[in-house]
């Protein structure tokens, strides 16, 4: 895949990166780890070249892929053993129990992976890429398929990975996942990357509010006087949407209300919305496809 | 170098065998001894001796080179084939590893594996027939390098190898056929002049001719070419795979 981006992740941040399928977020990720050659450019973790400084940059990071990929005949605990030896680590039962505790794995320590269920084989390929203290973790899609009680779960774990503080980069179709676990979100579209924001920053600067106001009596249509609010009348005329950029100087609320009650419509309720980030990367999507 | 990888590769592959240790040695028992009852019983009690030596004790090294290659080559690319038919590739390519502790990982466990196998029919001949190792040592030696030269040549075919059917192809059609065809049952000196230059050509026949030469201190071709050849063998194979490593051949997308 040919894929032309420059992108700095900091140390001790979630980065979610955001784009559609076939954007080039898992090409990246396996291209970082070595899975996928690179074929020009440079790549440096903590300073390092991955691939001048293949050894050290590795034992840096740990990956969990996106397919669930285990030796189904293995026990969970021999998988996770081979997974440290395999990063050069030496043996340390008492952190293999703690990953395995962490992740809600330790009674099922020597079950057989083959027996787990879905959920769990995800938590055992966390603990494979934990298993060799890490400081930056890729999870590619790690609650595609996972119920969302287990969701919250792994959102809790990469929550206190981050406490640890560790790297955490993840990609997801979940928007509410980045949403709710992200520092900064990178949104990626055919090997490009469209645009690397804090989250909150990028909600509150493409963030649009729309305030619903409901009428006591229906309206036939938006009255005249109100023509220079763009206002969305509902299919019954029981309610008026009013969309505002919350970060424009005048909202135009204020004069809207005064407006309202000068036409004589009288409220009933009134609800504010913003939009959410699925909203915004959507519109980013769509427009660089244009 | 990596020795915790080394080892961890090594003692995974291990576990395989040990999981399914009663196939894995009663198989060749089963079919060694079989091959006894018919060939050193039933049809060796007909046959004149091969160069002084009784024609059941003749065909054991040839019956453990047989196993031992065939063990080598299905050991060594069902276990590089099989993380590649899972996915689980995925965490020795991200691994701080380069391509030689892969391969003594890999390699390493699947020649034990065909070497214990190799021991244990060496074993079960001594039920049926009297043997006296003139060179136990060059024979251990020559074992030794046998599973290991074949491990690596499958390890390259379970790179190689894109389904099942693939991956029992080659075993099949081109070993099973060579080891056969390489004297395993009969002196090359046995065939026509012409067939004997032709088998010249057959790289199994070193092979076997120097095994049987540790065993009873005869030959078909000097002891110092069969040593060349299978050395040849090992580093064409290592080559091959340092290549595979460099360049990512069916291994990186």
């Amino acid at each position: 895949m040919q894929m032309n981006l420059s992108l700095s992740i900091n140390t001790g941040e979630v980065l979610g990166f955001l784009g559609p399928n076939g954007a080039g977020k898992t090409t990246l990720i396996s291209t970082i780890c070595g899975i996928s050659g690179l074929t020009s450019g440079k790549i440096t973790v903590d300073g390092m070249d991955i691939g001048t400084d293949y050894r050290k940059v590795r034992e840096m990071i740990g990956l969990v892929p996106q397919e669930i990929s285990l030796e189904p005949f293995e026990t969970v605990i021999n998988s996770v053993r081979f997974s440290r030896g395999l990063f050069g680590k030496k043996k340390n039962e008492a952190y293999l129990d703690e990953i395995l505790k962490t992740l809600s794995l330790f009674d099922k320590k020597n079950a057989k992976v083959m027996t787990l269920s879905g959920g769990m084989k995800r938590r055992v390929l966390i603990a494979k890429a934990l298993a060799h203290e890490p400081r930056v973790l890729f999870l590619d899609e790690p609650t595609a398929g996972v119920d969302v009680e287990l969701r919250k779960d792994m959102w809790n774990t990469v929550a206190k990975l981050k406490k640890q503080g560790v790297t955490i980069i993840l990609t997801t179709h979940y928007i509410e996942e980045a949403e709710a676990i992200a520092d900064r979100i990178a949104v990626i579209n055919s090997g490009e990357i469209l645009l690397v924001e804090d989250k909150d920053a990028l909600m509150a600067r493409m963030g649009k509010k729309k305030i619903r106001i409901e009428l006591v009596t229906p309206a036939e249509a938006v009255p005249s006087q109100l023509a220079n609010y763009s206002l969305v009348l509902s299919a019954d005329g029981s309610a008026l949407t009013y969309t505002y950029d919350t970060n424009s100087e005048r909202t135009g609320i204020t004069g809207l209300l005064n407006d309202l009650q000068a036409a004589g419509l009288q409220m009933r309720d009134v609800q504010t919305q913003q939009s959410s980030l699925e909203d915004i990367f959507v519109g980013l999507v769509q427009e660089d496809t244009k | 170098m990596n020795f915790q990888a080394v080892s961890a590769i090594y003692k995974f592959e291990m576990a395989r065998f040990f999981r399914t240790l009663k196939q894995s040695f009663l198989s060749p028992v089963l079919s060694t001894s079989l091959y006894f009852v018919v060939f050193g019983t039933a049809i060796g009690s007909r046959m004149e001796a091969v160069d002084g030596v009784e024609y059941g004790a003749f065909i054991v090294p040839g019956l453990i080179m047989l196993s031992v290659m065939t063990q080598s080559i299905t050991n060594a690319s069902f276990g590089i084939y099989f993380p590649k038919f899972i996915g689980t590739i995925y965490e020795l390519l991200s691994a701080p590893v380069n391509f030689l502790e892969i391969v003594v990982g890999y390699v390493g466990a699947a020649a034990t594996k065909s070497l214990f196998i190799g021991l244990v029919i060496l074993g079960t001949a001594y039920l049926f027939v009297d043997l006296n190792i003139h060179h136990p040592i060059a024979m251990m030696c020559f074992l030794v390098l046998t599973c290991l030269s074949f491990s690596l040549l499958g390890f390259i075919i379970g790179i190689w190898a894109g389904n099942f059917e693939q991956l029992n192809l080659v075993p099949m059609l081109v070993v099973t056929p060579l080891v056969f065809l390489g004297g395993s049952f009969y002196s090359i000196s046995m065939l026509p002049p012409i067939w004997q230059t032709v088998t010249l050509f057959n790289p199994v026949v070193y092979l076997i001719s120097g095994f049987r030469w540790a065993f009873f201190g005869q030959a078909d071709v000097s002891i110092g070419v069969s040593l060349g050849a299978i050395s040849l063998f090992t580093l064409a194979c290592m080559a091959f795979i340092w290549w595979i490593f460099k360049t990512g051949w069916r291994i990186r997308s």
